[in-house]
């Protein structure tokens, strides 16, 4: 009788699982391990996928041509996350503490950016930023400038086009964080008598640590494999990871490669969310 | 926990306290006005009447006139909308039954299925494009209308997933427990409580995968076929080609329904409290 309840019960939960189950491992898993594959294989005429198998392809991912594109990406996604971080802290810092009427309308306007369309919000800072967009015909109209200044197709360009992009995965994980704040705490350490800055370094900072890795880790990802922001900002002029990836699937036409170099994209990833993981969970004891 | 967070410091007395939440409040501001300046603009030039650059000629509508005129742009909208509507019937099932699975059930491999259901949400958008892309020409499945539909479906489920897992795990059970000892059994109970009282949490997942599927740009562009643009696959090819207000117009349309879909998914929340 009991056997007979058990397997019920398996059988429900294998039904409940396997489509979920079965969607992750058929398109999730297995594409990736298809990658794994083909970079070790080499291309024909077409770009397609040959045998032989050999580590060429990461052998040439590894040319200092690559391997700097490889530090650039990573620069520029670390220096996208500090300066995300840095302005996201004190705007969900003041909408946490907020009264209760004013936060509900300010997350609403935070995430009204977070739902609309990636595309077409990096397109906006594109025209914005244009050489005959309105930013110059403004400065121009008014006589501060006599030529268009060239916004664009800088790094410094990309980097403001991914910190506009990833500013609200940043700052909902940090008011998350901020919202469960214990006030309290804080107040008893300036009466202990610290100052603003070590309370701020010893309570709160330690504190809304989740808040900052999730922030920190759904605004690095997205930024080291970046394509759109890096084509619409950096005009063609600024290379990327993902852009590199993408061309190897386009023009440049060098599947074995490009799938080598995804590979590799996937293990600056995972290391990534493998510190993420390990110091949450270090945090998270500590408290 | 409430009342902590119902908790903030008074107004400050000391001065770098102020001089604090001055700089607070110009942080704000200025990452506000970052955040919309570009896209107030990009609607107010989708009026203007100039064809290219950004001086100010006339208030038109013709912009959006030629919209709807635009049989490519159409075309690919409605796609766009069958992928949406479908991907997002499949993610909603698929991420519901997980949910329950991994929120009320007990077996052994949970805990890999709880990283694995992590996985997706953490991979950059182009190694997955680009892994779904080879998966199908490796498994000399044609790119179309069904690797789009099957590939939108798995990068929105996870986030159906989690959205109804949040709010299976704040369920109060009882409810469910003094409708089994009115006698009725377990898919009784399922169908007339605990669906129902779920409906809010799926509702959101599925205005979230909805969202992403509409949203999706790179995944589509590689696990397309030929023939089967999406809107932010048009977008895209006509921003390759040139600015037009016509893109401008667009962008704005787009926007405003994303506004839409936020607004009524929580006006949702709102009546569920």
């Amino acid at each position: 009788m009991m056997n007979a309840i058990r397997e019920r019960k398996r059988l429900q939960i294998f039904g409940l699982m396997f489509p979920g189950a079965f969607w992750l491992v058929v398109f999730f898993a297995l594409p990736l391990l298809v990658i794994f594959v083909i970079s070790f294989m080499a291309r024909d005429e077409l770009g397609s996928p040959v045998p032989p198998f050999s580590l060429d392809n990461y052998q040439q991912a590894f040319d200092s041509l690559y391997l700097n594109l490889f530090l650039f990406s990573l620069w520029i996604s670390l220096l996208t996350t500090v300066v995300t971080l840095l302005i996201s802290f004190p705007v969900a810092l003041y909408i946490a503490r907020s009264p209760k009427r004013w936060r509900n309308i300010l997350i609403f306007l935070v995430m009204i950016p977070f739902w609309t369309n990636f595309l077409v919000r990096t397109y906006a800072l594109q025209f914005l930023m244009r050489a005959n967009g309105p930013i110059n015909t403004l400065l121009q109209g008014l006589g501060v400038i006599q030529e268009p200044i060239s916004m664009l197709s800088t790094p410094v360009a990309v980097l403001i086009g991914l910190v506009y992009g990833e500013l609200p995965f940043m700052i909902l994980p940090l008011y998350a964080s901020l919202e469960k704040f214990d006030w309290a705490m804080f107040e008893a350490a300036q009466d202990l008598g610290a100052d603003m800055r070590r309370a701020f370094l010893r309570v709160m900072l330690p504190m809304t640590m989740p808040g900052v890795l999730a922030g920190s880790i759904l605004v690095f990802v997205p930024s080291v494999g970046s394509y759109i922001t890096v084509e619409l900002m950096g005009g063609g002029k600024i290379n990327m990871i993902g852009r590199v990836i993408a061309s190897q699937f386009g023009v440049a036409s060098n599947w074995p490669f490009g799938s080598a170099i995804s590979l590799l994209l996937m293990v600056v990833v995972t290391i990534a969310a493998l510190v993420y993981f390990r110091v949450g969970r270090g945090e998270r004891m500590a408290l | 926990m409430g009342d902590r967070a119902e908790y903030a410091p008074p107004a400050p007395e000391r001065p770098n306290l102020r001089l604090g939440q001055l700089s607070l409040i110009a942080v704000t501001l200025f990452t506000f006005a970052f955040l919309y300046v570009p896209i107030i603009v990009l609607i107010l030039f989708s009026f203007n009447s100039a064809r290219t650059g950004a001086v100010w000629q006339g208030f038109t509508l013709s912009w959006y006139q030629r919209l709807l005129g635009n049989e490519a742009l159409l075309t690919a909208a409605g796609r766009s909308l069958i992928i949406g509507i479908v991907s997002t019937a499949g993610s909603v099932v698929i991420g519901t039954l997980t949910a329950l699975a991994m929120e009320r059930e007990h077996f052994r491999a949970k805990a890999v299925w709880d990283g694995l259901l992590y996985m997706p949400v953490i991979i950059p958008e182009i190694v997955s494009g680009v892994s779904l892309l080879l998966f199908f020409a490796a498994g000399g499945i044609e790119r179309g209308l069904l690797t789009l539909v099957v590939s939108h479906i798995a990068f929105s489920m996870p986030f159906v997933y989690l959205t109804v897992r949040a709010r299976l795990a704040d369920f109060d059970r009882s409810i469910e427990e003094a409708a089994q000892d009115l006698g009725a059994d377990e898919a009784k109970t399922f169908w007339l409580i605990t669906l129902p009282l779920l409906m809010p949490g799926i509702v959101s997942g599925a205005l979230l995968a909805f969202t992403l599927s509409i949203d999706d740009f790179i995944i589509s562009f590689f696990v397309t076929g030929k023939g089967w643009n999406t809107l932010p696959i048009y977008i895209w090819s006509q921003l390759k080609q040139g600015v037009t207000p016509e893109i401008n117009a667009i962008s704005a349309v787009l926007l405003l329904f994303s506004v839409s879909v936020i607004a009524l998914s929580l006006l949702l929340q709102r009546r569920r409290n």
